[in-house]
């Protein structure tokens, strides 16, 4: 196993696709082999920038993120995509189709478009994402695009992993509601209005502007606010001077420094909370019919919570 | 520890009628895929760069343009000459039973022609994919 490892990560360094590919399928897999693949490209990860790019569902990330993308690689750049769709919490399937936006990326040999589902675990979910950054950071890509849907607490996840976030919104879907939403100002560093070309594109903008005006630490009073028209290749150039400042300004102040800190600490967080389930929860609930232990609690002849107790103390002393 | 099958579903060349692969898309991913979903007018290197980037299992074709002899084996072909050609390769559509043998033959996996039940297809897929 070890010698496929350092075959394959050979390979996927001299630009083998299949082998990158692998490497990644093997971090999003977690565990111990994921794990070993981090331990091995960890020299060489570090210079990537990750950039996330959230927002409604039908706001049109994905354009976005493809003429991005092209405007990345105008510039010489070699730009890692990875786009996430929700998992079903019932099948564990997913339709991952944020690729069909990104036909053209497909066969350009500086661009690697990596489509993931969210599994129904977000700790995992983050951990996936950062480590197949780290695959395509250690392989020359130096600028990480991470689009994620824009519902709840994926878009928290995706915080964790990158450098910088631009939310997307939309016209038309009663943003003066969203706009205030706390959760999606904080997450932002770039707000960006898309399909600008829609009627109600200066309102949202106005609203936002707004909004970020109330934020009570200051901090996002001069966060840039942006109108685009993606379908149309609108506004994508101004985007990516805007967000090539703000990197530089969070390097400069130490801002990217703190953030990058916060994130390995979360990934350990992450490390640490996946064992506990591998080498607690699975030794006391795996393979165990709990039936008669259940039966117990809810008739009540039995306390659920000493039983619980009584469980980790065993596991944990040994 | 997790590991998903994961299938490509792709419409090679100039046909627009999408619905067939919506249904399997979505059948498969109720049967717990992972479905990378890449859309129209796809071309046969579009199709193997995109499989092989999202690291499949399998890859289906759809087709209801009758061009399915010169663009299904071009997609096995593709794909053996990037070494991938351990991914499995199925197709559906409008395709003459009198085709399916070399299509077989040319490493078509299996054929789903219209009328076959989605819960075939997911059978064959998990029964075919190591």
């Amino acid at each position: 196993m070890e010698t496929n490892l350092d075959v394959l990560l050979e390979k996927a360094k001299e630009g083998h696709r299949r082998s990158l590919s692998k490497l990644i399928t093997r971090v999003e897999g977690g565990g111990k082999e994921a794990r070993d693949v981090l331990r091995a490209i960890w020299n060489m990860t570090g210079s990537a920038r990750i950039i996330g790019v959230t927002g409604p569902p039908g706001s049109g990330k994905s354009t976005l993120t493809d003429k991005l993308a092209k405007a990345f690689r105008s510039r010489g750049h070699k730009v890692g995509i990875i786009a996430v769709d929700p998992s079903s919490p019932f099948t564990g399937g997913a339709i991952l189709g944020d690729r069909v936006r990104m036909s053209d990326l497909n066969l350009d040999e500086g661009t690697y478009i990596r489509s993931m589902g969210t599994r129904g675990q977000l700790g995992g979910l983050s951990a996936a994402c950062t480590g197949a950054a780290k695959v395509l950071d250690a392989c020359g890509f130096d600028t990480i695009i991470l689009e994620t849907v824009g519902v709840g607490q994926s878009e928290v996840a995706v915080v964790h992993a990158a450098d910088a976030v631009i939310v997307v919104s939309v016209p038309g879907m009663g943003d003066d509601v969203q706009a205030i939403k706390a959760g999606i100002l904080e997450i932002g560093d770039l707000f960006v209005v898309n399909k600008a070309d829609r009627p109600g594109a200066d309102k949202v903008l106005a609203e936002l502007r707004f909004a970020l005006e109330l934020d009570p630490s200051g901090a996002k009073k001069d966060a840039p606010l942006l109108l685009t028209c993606a379908a149309q290749n609108e506004g994508v150039e101004e985007l990516l001077e805007a967000l090539e400042a703000q990197l530089s300004q969070m390097q400069s102040s130490g801002e990217l420094e703190n953030r990058r800190l916060d994130r390995l600490r979360q990934e350990i967080v992450d490390i640490i909370q996946e064992e506990i389930a591998h080498r607690v929860l699975q030794p006391i609930l795996g393979g165990t019919d709990l039936t008669p232990e259940l039966r117990g609690f809810l008739s009540r002849r039995e306390d659920p919570y000493a039983w619980t107790e009584a469980m980790l103390d065993k596991i944990i002393k040994q | 520890m997790e590991k998903k099958i994961r299938v490509l579903i792709a419409k090679p060349g100039l046909d627009g009628h999408d619905r067939g692969a919506k249904v399997v898309a979505r059948a498969l991913r109720d049967a717990g895929f992972e479905v990378i979903y890449t859309g129209l007018r796809q071309t046969p290197e579009q199709i193997v760069a995109a499989a092989i980037a999202e690291d499949v299992d399998a890859i289906g074709l759809s087709l209801l343009s009758g061009a399915h002899n010169y663009l299904f084996p071009r997609v096995v072909e593709l794909l053996k000459a990037e070494g991938a050609g351990d991914i499995l390769v199925v197709g559906g559509g409008v395709i003459p039973d009198d085709d399916i043998p070399g299509l077989k033959a040319a490493g078509i996996a299996a054929v789903f022609t219209p009328g076959t039940p989605t819960s075939e297809t997911v059978k064959f897929l998990q029964e075919n994919i190591k």
